[in-house]
């Protein structure tokens, strides 16, 4: 079977050890995790987790199983299986003398990412989007110098009304 | 028997004492919410953490406290209970080294899905997360080994937290549930009234117990159209109740089945259509049936790779029919034709009806009879020396089979399990899934206190038995008739028995010699022990055992190179089976 990456919503109570749970649970099953991103959900007391997962179809349908029998998950959707969003947010501190910035600006721009602050020698560019215009966002910056990268992971909602 | 259960009063008498609310300590709070839930056993060992707790049940005698020597004693014997009662065993283990000795009991009673609530107490809430003395995160440590677990923050959630535990441990696939009280949450007062609690509200807790009626259509059909069918019953037939309708199952269809090793006694093995056991040392038959099948129906097993052998290569002729509790287990291993997700005796009582005999396989029932009379289990018996496998069938035809059978984990579990023949549900007590060595004797005692008219016998190696022969007190002080045997070979049995056929005889640290003299070992504790080296000796020395009230060790001498089989290695087919000597 052929190994996909999968992006799954995971609804849970928002309580003390949650994130230990399922995180657990992927590391002892040996499944792997590309990102987890967790967050308040609309529901007051329930946290939605979205985790990005590879697997083939048989492990993402043990995953979805195994993530049922944890007593604090509510509901697990897999994402990829209709139409969905899926963003992240980057912050990359690239290096910038005075000379190079308004080249730098011209990439940003064109990304539609925001510089969000600025150093004597630096840039502090802020991107959101999904994977791949992040990918290509740091691939750009990367001949100036990238002094940090920090990325939220993905977080992702089905679209429509469903 | 004598072991004194404390006269228990009814749930409902209880609830009418405790009706009016009462501001009460946490530790009271815990103690009258078990006997609300219908404990009547507790198997536990104080200290610092759970002092308040232990305060409490100074002079309380609504259920019985077992003090045992060890904690993994406690929860062992927790599990035996659960597991000849269908209850929930309860323990009690203080904070730090308390709790993490019963680590190895909560992960053998998950491996086979056995209810257990587990108490720990933990250091003071100010305290948690600074290293303090007996400190360990035990909800983090047991989070992969159990079913759910509770760190109580306020007294206030501790009516709700304790009837969620009981709950979820003993609905759906039953497994243990581990609340943790820190020492001021035991303490603290609050108003506590037993109505308080009525239901349970788990949004993300709802078993599916009722199948889909379209996949029990393609089970009959395929009943009907199948010309060598079986089925394997495992752990869950028992643990549903399900054994009278497995029974009927068979009855009106009068398909083939064989037991595994947890499933022993949810069929009765006297039945001309038992196969015995499957897998690793499963018999001729159950193995040769399950590669030649054309429908295989699994009814509350779960594809454990010793039943299966080598999974490329399981059952290839067959279709598969899955019912399981579990959805997770549906395809985890054995990809299903037929999965049905459901409560085995509801799968079973909704499909009686509409079952009948399985009209196309009567040239497959003549070919299983003739291997069952062509290949029994065997072994060489001997005029000189005791055979494990002679003194297993000893006790099981002094006992008629009526006996609770406990045991450790090894070639004598082996046997047992081969030579033991079951009619009862509930009467098999073994660490199938984990294999805990030190299970066989506490486990007794607890299936003891669940059944004390029954006749429990606690079958051990001498390797398994020094793991908790501490436990030797509690069935002195407490008079716990068990008969515990010991079959003392003097080695480390199975993993010598590899070595000697896949190791190349290379016997590393497998010889226990150094370990003590069985019966002195239970007169220092005040049990009466016996020993035999010959049939004759075996054969008295168990009478004497039966006839005398109270617990006994019998100790059985048996030589070291007796072998199980037949044995399935790794790696092969379960029709690959090693015979022995022929």
């Amino acid at each position: 079977m052929t190994v996909m990456k999968h992006t799954i919503s995971v609804l849970v109570n928002d309580q003390p050890g949650v994130l230990q749970r399922v995180s657990g649970l992927f590391g002892r099953r040996g499944f792997n995790i590309e990102s987890i991103t967790v967050g308040q959900s609309e529901e007051t007391g329930l946290s939605r987790m979205v985790i990005v997962t590879l697997g083939d179809q048989h492990t993402l349908e043990q995953i979805e199983k195994q993530l049922y029998k944890l007593i604090d998950v509510i509901k697990v959707v897999d994402l990829g299986s209709k139409p969905m969003v899926a963003r992240e947010l980057a912050l990359i501190k690239v290096k910038a003398e005075p000379a190079e910035r308004p080249e730098i600006m011209g990439v940003v721009e064109t990304f539609r990412a925001s510089v969000v602050d600025i150093g004597t020698n630096s840039l502090l560019v802020q991107v959101v989007g999904d994977t791949q215009k992040i990918d290509a966002m740091i691939e750009l910056l990367k001949p100036y110098g990238i002094k940090e990268l920090s990325r939220t992971g993905v977080t992702a909602m089905i679209r429509g009304n469903a | 028997m004598s072991a004194q259960t404390p006269e228990v009063r009814s749930t409902e008498e209880l609830r009418e004492k405790w009706k009016n609310p009462e501001v009460i300590s946490g530790s009271e709070v815990l103690l009258r919410s078990l006997v609300l839930e219908g404990v009547d056993t507790v198997f536990g060992y104080p200290g610092g953490a759970v002092l308040y707790i232990y305060d409490a049940l100074h002079g309380f005698d609504d259920f019985k406290h077992i003090l045992t020597r060890h904690e993994q004693g406690a929860i062992h014997a927790a599990d035996g209970y659960a597991r000849a009662s269908g209850k929930p065993g309860v323990c009690i283990a203080t904070s730090g080294p308390g709790a993490t000795n019963l680590v190895t009991g909560i992960a053998t009673a998950f491996m086979d899905s056995v209810p257990l609530v587990v108490i720990t107490g933990n250091v003071f809430s100010s305290l948690i997360g600074t290293d303090a003395f007996q400190e360990a995160d035990i909800t983090g440590i047991t989070m992969p080994i159990t079913k759910h677990s509770y760190l109580v923050r306020d007294v206030e959630d501790l009516p709700r937290i304790i009837h969620e535990a009981f709950h979820i441990a003993n609905t759906g696939r039953k497994g243990p549930v581990l609340i943790d009280i820190p020492k001021d949450v035991s303490a603290a007062k609050t108003l506590f009234t037993p109505v308080q609690y009525q239901g349970v509200n788990l949004r993300g807790y709802n078993p599916r117990t009722v199948p889909n009626k379209l996949q029990l259509d393609k089970l009959i059909r395929a009943i009907s159209a199948a010309e060598r069918p079986i089925i394997i019953a495992g752990g869950g037939v028992i643990y549903s109740g399900a054994h009278e309708a497995m029974t009927e199952f068979v009855k009106r269809t009068e398909i083939p089945i064989t037991t595994t090793l947890l499933g022993l006694g949810c069929f009765p093995s006297a039945e001309d259509l038992w196969m015995g056991m499957p897998g690793m040392h499963g018999t001729y038959t159950a193995n040769n049936a399950i590669q030649q099948c054309d429908l295989l129906i699994n009814i509350g097993a779960r594809f454990d790779d010793r039943v299966t052998g080598k999974l490329d290569g399981f059952a290839p002729k067959a279709k598969i029919v899955h019912i399981d509790i579990d959805p997770a287990e549906i395809g985890k291993n054995v990809t299903p034709d037929i999965p049905i997700v459901g409560d085995v005796k509801t799968v079973l009582e909704m499909l009686l009806p509409d079952l009948t005999r399985a009209a196309n396989a009567d040239a497959w029932r003549t070919q299983i009879a003739q291997w069952k009379q062509e290949k029994p289990l065997r072994y060489n018996d001997s005029d000189t020396e005791l055979k494990p496998q002679w003194v297993i069938e000893m006790i099981n035809d002094t006992t008629k089979g009526e006996a609770i059978v406990t045991t450790d984990v090894g070639q004598h579990q082996m046997w047992a399990a081969q030579y033991y023949k079951f009619n009862h549900p509930r009467s098999w007590i073994t660490s199938g899934g984990l294999g805990t060595m030190g299970f066989g004797f506490p486990s007794a005692i607890g299936a003891q206190m669940a059944q004390p008219d029954r006749l429990v016998v606690s079958i051990n190696g001498d390797g398994g038995m020094q793991m908790c022969s501490q436990e030797l007190a509690i069935c002195a002080i407490n008079n716990i008739p068990v008969k515990i045997v010991v079959i003392n070979n003097q080695v480390l049995g199975m993993v010598r028995q590899w070595q000697n056929l896949i190791y190349e005889k290379r016997y590393s640290y497998t010889d226990l010699a150094g370990s003590p003299d069985f019966v002195k070992l239970a007169e220092a504790y005040g049990v009466k022990g016996l020993r035999a080296t010959n049939k004759e000796e075996a054969g008295a020395a168990w009478k004497e055992a039966l006839e005398t009230p109270g617990p006994v060790l019998v100790e059985f001498v048996v030589p070291k190179d007796e072998n199980v089989y037949p044995m399935v290695t790794q790696g092969s087919t379960i029709d690959q089976m090693l015979m022995g000597d022929e």
